[in-house]
């Protein structure tokens, strides 16, 4: 068993060397032909622009991205300089040179990898998937007897911030930095899933189809060590399923095949503020000029936002989304697992928490309101300000680095629900309605805690749980995300998650059951 | 009715004018507890020595740091800051003998401090029963932090430690277990009795945690005992001799968990009473008035009910404390429990009882018991024979609701409504399986009767008694 763990992490760690030299790997070459494609669909009018790429691009082998992005890059500048000095505005290419780089690099993209796409596959996510789940699958007998298994977690450098822990950090971090800021260099990846896309969308993979492919396969394959170690405990079995398939069917596939039937690309479970672009003028354009189904949307989006969520809230509390939909939270639940006690428990974190998420939520709605006065009065600045900038600060800020570098790359170290405690606006809203109107609660069984701490360590909204049932209290937090973890992992059955009347949900104690009635009855009811 | 202090009145606040110094020895639960209590309700001077560890932690959460679930800090309840805050000053001391004339403290290091009133509530020490090799090193307890130390010092691994050997079938040493075999350490388990701590649970449950201790592959020895720990050159455990075979077990380490006494020895040279325990009245309070004795190490003059004089759990030192800190502050108030709860956890299957439930039925009483086919999950009901009044409940692998089954023992439920409303009672995560209906169905098919259940209901579970 172990000997079989053991090859499932080689095969494992080769797919991944495999999958991280890819950016640099690969020939390139343009033809003219293909590059008149990209001049045309891409309505480029830069004669600098195209004459350079003809003379140093086009007919020429380059070896790895390396050598030929900056190439592009560098003809970019030139030509928009040159035209900027000529004051030739209409000629001007907005594109971003790391955008142009993963045009002209899809397109010329040749030699093995490219000619070898589903051996390639097979060498990067086929070893990949088969080596992780040679290394999971055998805890079905290493784990022994099912319930707890958190044995060794603080003696292991993988999950106690050690060196594996970091190496960990810095794939992640590069990976997303990759996507958000150097896609080019993720050509060779989008190549491997080339054949899945063309089958779903019709469309070569553009280096979010690799995101969205990815996050799939991660999230199944960390579902699978769920399930496992787990399996005593159903509701996180039926939680698991749950946040998958609303990944792979709702994120992944449904969008896929709306682009096929040429509708707009859209993730029926995304809401608003979370999906922090709904109301941006390009897609509002986009969903109105589609008609039917582009209304249907707009429509679906608003409610979604404006009614179903809430309403959800006030039954079973936020984590119906949090941890039970949301692809965010899917993540977190599956590849986070093995992370989630770095969460920081202190007061001062839970201070922070409220500032940052608010000033988001705050940020987002800002942002928002610009956006529509600018749609319906048809300007571009509100105030002075143009919303264009703010746009792009939040979708960079927030969006970019918030949300993917920082909230997935910094799992190993802070924990796997960074973004979601400190920085999702939706979840700040879901947690207003869950703290003041809702029936969501965690029981805290009479007298029974121990003070143990283990809720607490393995709380990743950073909840101090055990502040709470220590003294009898029911656990009514705003970040409680009702992942359900606190409660399985109590040594003593003090936790429940539960939806109930709203009577009695808070309930102050100070002193707890078990002790005199009436020194109870008179300190608690004050 | 009893007169109840919530928060400091003032005329507290005018006695508190001369700062009375409440110093309490020992910085576990019960002192905490009643430290926090003290300041809710006045602006005393509070002070808490501790020669253990410089801040309070959790005791029941020591294995849990050896087997990698938490880090020694996360056993740490409060934030360091807090003691400050609620201007609880913290002494780290070992207190060698109490003055109670002088009203003073001295320590092991020289110092001394005086105080108005002082509480005791240093716990408890494993007990050694005078076995040959008790003192060796790598002969230790579960009781201390440094005893912890010491485990991770001669257990770290299986390569240093080949086996060890735990001597004394209760709750610590289960967890010993437990602990040792998360670390792949073989462990002996040496327990006197016939069957797993049968002095508390009834047969069938005592039976099923016997099987699966043996399931987790830890050698249990029922029935035997402990006749002498063995040294080798450099005084060091070497092995075990069995009392009643004269077997020897080679073993590096053995963990004596035979229980705990009151940590009180350095209370014998003063003028406190003293028993196993500190010797207290209902109101906690000692021979020698403004002393006073809380927690593990308090003893009744006479048990309260059925419970024992000496209560060592983690729950009853809370509610002392609780307690005294109305007394403390004014309001003389006796220690009046409630009904009796508890739980433990033995490797993975979870227990809890309320009320209560003695291995053998007494006079009058029988027990119900259903057991699960396949899995680990038990209860036990106690029950009067003769007026089927509800006693007590064990319940194995399933969670319950401690406010149900107290305000039903309140109420003096009989088994009939117990059975039928056991619904509300459940606890376990959402979406379980439940086996409310099948524990009915054997109920009714055992006394004959035709009881239906009902569905758990909101109103009832919040419903005071
Ligand atoms: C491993 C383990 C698991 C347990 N699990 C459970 C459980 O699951 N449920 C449950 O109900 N109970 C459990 N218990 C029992 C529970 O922990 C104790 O009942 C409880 O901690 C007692 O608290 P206390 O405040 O009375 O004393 P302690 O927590 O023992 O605190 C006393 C402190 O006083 C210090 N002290 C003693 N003498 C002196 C001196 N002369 N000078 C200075 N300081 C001194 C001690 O070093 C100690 O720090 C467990 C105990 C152990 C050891
Ligand atoms: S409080 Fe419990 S359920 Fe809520 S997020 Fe923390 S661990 Fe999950
Ligand atoms: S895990 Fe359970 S017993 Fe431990 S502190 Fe949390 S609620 Fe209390």
């Amino acid at each position: 068993m172990k000997a079989i763990k053991n090859i499932g992490l080689v095969i494992f760690l080769i797919g991944l060397a495999i999958f991280t030299a890819l950016p640099l790997l690969g020939t390139f070459n343009l033809n003219e032909a293909d590059f008149n494609n990209i001049v045309k669909e891409q309505n480029i009018k830069s004669e600098v622009f195209i004459n350079d790429i003809k003379t140093n691009v086009v007919g020429q082998d380059f070896k790895g991205m390396q050598t030929l992005s900056p190439i592009i890059s560098k003809a970019l500048d030139n030509a928009n300089e040159a035209h900027t000095k000529n004051k030739e505005w209409d000629k001007k290419i907005y594109t971003k040179s790391s955008d142009m780089a993963a045009m002209i690099g899809k397109k010329s993209a040749n030699g093995f990898i490219a000619n070898n796409k589903g051996l390639m596959w097979l060498l990067t996510f086929g070893l990949g998937i088969i080596g992780a789940l040679m290394f999971i699958l055998p805890n079905v007998i290493l784990l022994g007897k099912k319930g707890i298994k958190n044995d060794g977690i603080y003696h292991d450098s993988a999950t106690n911030r050690g060196w594996i822990g970091w190496m960990v950090f810095i794939f992640l971090v590069s990976f997303y930095l990759v996507l958000y800021f150097a896609s080019e260099y993720a050509t060779n990846w989008t190549l491997l899933v080339d054949p899945i896309s063309e089958a779903l969308s019709g469309n070569p993979a553009g280096h979010w189809f690799v995101y969205g492919f990815m996050y799939c396969t991660v999230m199944t394959v960390m579902a699978v060590r769920m399930y496992i170690k787990y399996r005593h405990n159903i509701y996180q079995v039926f939680r698991t399923t749950s946040v998958l398939f609303f990944q792979i069917v709702f994120a992944f596939i449904i969008p896929e095949i709306m682009v096929r039937l040429q509708m707009p690309y859209y993730d029926f479970k995304n809401a608003f503020p979370l999906d922090y672009d709904f109301f941006f003028q390009w897609n509002l354009n986009s969903l109105i000029e589609t008609g039917g189904i582009g209304i249907f949307i707009l429509v679906w989006g608003i409610v979604l936002t404006l009614i179903i969520v809430p309403i959800m809230v006030y039954f079973f509390g936020k984590r119906w989304y949090c941890s039970w939909v949301c692809g965010c939270g899917g993540l977190a639940e599956t590849l986070g697992d093995p992370y989630r006690q770095h969460s920081d428990k202190s007061l001062f974190a839970w201070k922070v928490e409220r500032y940052l998420i608010h000033t988001v939520l705050l940020f987002v709605l800002v942002m928002t309101a610009m956006t529509l006065y600018s749609f319906f009065s048809d300007t571009g600045t509100v105030l002075g300000i143009k919303t264009s900038t703010v746009q792009s600060i939040y979708s960079l800020v927030i969006g970019s680095i918030f949300a993917g570098v920082i909230g997935t790359g910094f799992y190993p170290i802070f924990g796997n629900r960074v973004w979601c405690r400190f920085g999702c606006p939706l979840a700040a809203y879901l947690g207003f309605v869950q703290r003041f109107k809702s029936r969501f609660r965690i029981t805290t069984n009479g007298g029974q805690c121990i003070s143990c701490g283990n809720c607490s360590t393995y709380c990743e909204q950073g909840i101090d749980v055990r502040a709470y049932a220590q003294k009898g209290e029911n656990i009514v937090r705003s970040s409680c995300v009702g992942c359900g973890v606190c409660s399985a992992v109590c040594p003593r059955g003090v936790l429940k998650l539960e939806n109930g009347p709203e009577d009695g949900r808070i309930n102050p104690t100070e002193i707890l059951l078990g002790n005199d009635v009436d020194l109870m009855d008179f300190v608690n009811q004050k | 009715m009893v007169k109840v202090l919530t928060k400091p009145s003032t005329e507290l606040k005018y006695q508190t004018k001369f700062m009375e110094h409440i110093v309490i020895i020992g910085n576990g639960i019960s002192g905490v507890t009643l430290a926090r209590h003290i300041r809710k309700l006045s602006d005393k001077k509070i002070t808490i020595i501790s020669a253990e560890t410089d801040y309070f932690f959790s005791r029941t959460a020591l294995m849990y740091v050896y087997m990698g679930h938490m880090k020694f800090e996360h056993t740490q309840p409060y934030e360091n800051w807090f003691w400050k805050k609620n201007r609880i000053e913290l002494l780290k001391a070992f207190v060698k003998n109490i003055d109670t004339d002088q009203k003073v403290l001295e320590f092991a290091d020289g110092g001394n401090l005086n105080y108005d009133k002082l509480v005791i509530a240093t716990g408890s020490k494993p007990n050694k029963f005078g076995w040959p090799g008790q003192d060796l090193d790598g002969a230790l307890g579960m009781y201390h932090k440094q005893d912890l130390d010491n485990l991770e010092a001669y257990a770290p691994n299986n390569k240093v430690c080949n086996r060890a050997v735990i001597v004394g079938g209760g709750l610590i040493g289960i967890e010993l277990a437990e602990m040792l075999n998360s670390r792949k350490i073989p462990v002996t388990f040496l327990v006197r009795e016939s069957s797993f701590w049968n002095g508390v649970l009834p047969e069938g449950e005592s039976q099923m945690i016997n099987n699966h201790i043996k399931n987790h592959h830890i050698d249990l020895r029922l029935s035997t005992n402990l006749k002498e720990i063995k040294s080798d050159e450099n005084g060091r455990v070497k092995s075990v001799i069995i009392e009643e075979t004269g077997e020897e077990i080679a073993c590096n380490v053995v963990g004596l968990t035979a229980g705990v006494t009151p940590n009180i020895d350095f209370v014998k040279s003063s003028k406190i009473e003293l028993g196993r325990g500190v010797k207290v009245n209902r109101y906690l309070e000692t021979n020698i008035p403004d002393v006073y004795a809380i927690g593990d190490c308090a003893e009744q003059h006479e048990a309260i009910g059925n419970r024992r004089p000496i209560e060592a759990v983690w729950y009853t030192g809370r509610m002392m404390g609780e307690t005294l800190a109305q007394t403390i502050c004014g309001n003389r108030l006796a220690y009046k429990p409630g009904h009796w709860f508890n739980s433990a956890k033995f490797l993975d299957i979870e227990y809890q009882t309320y009320g209560w439930v003695f291995a053998q039925p007494r006079e009058h009483e029988a027990h119900f018991h259903w057991k699960h086919h396949k899995e680990d999950i038990c209860i036990t009901v106690a029950f009067n024979k003769d007026t089927k009044e509800f006693i007590g409940i064990n319940t194995f692998g399933i969670r319950m609701r401690h406010e149900i089954f107290d305000k039903w023992l309140t109420e003096k439920r009989d088994m009939e409504y117990v059975m039928s409303y056991l619904k509300d009672a459940n606890f376990d995560p959402e979406f379980y399986k439940v086996y409310e209906d099948e524990i009915l169905k054997q109920y009714n098919d055992t006394f004959n009767t035709n009881l239906t259940s009902h569905k758990k209901s909101w109103k009832r579970i919040f419903s005071k008694a």
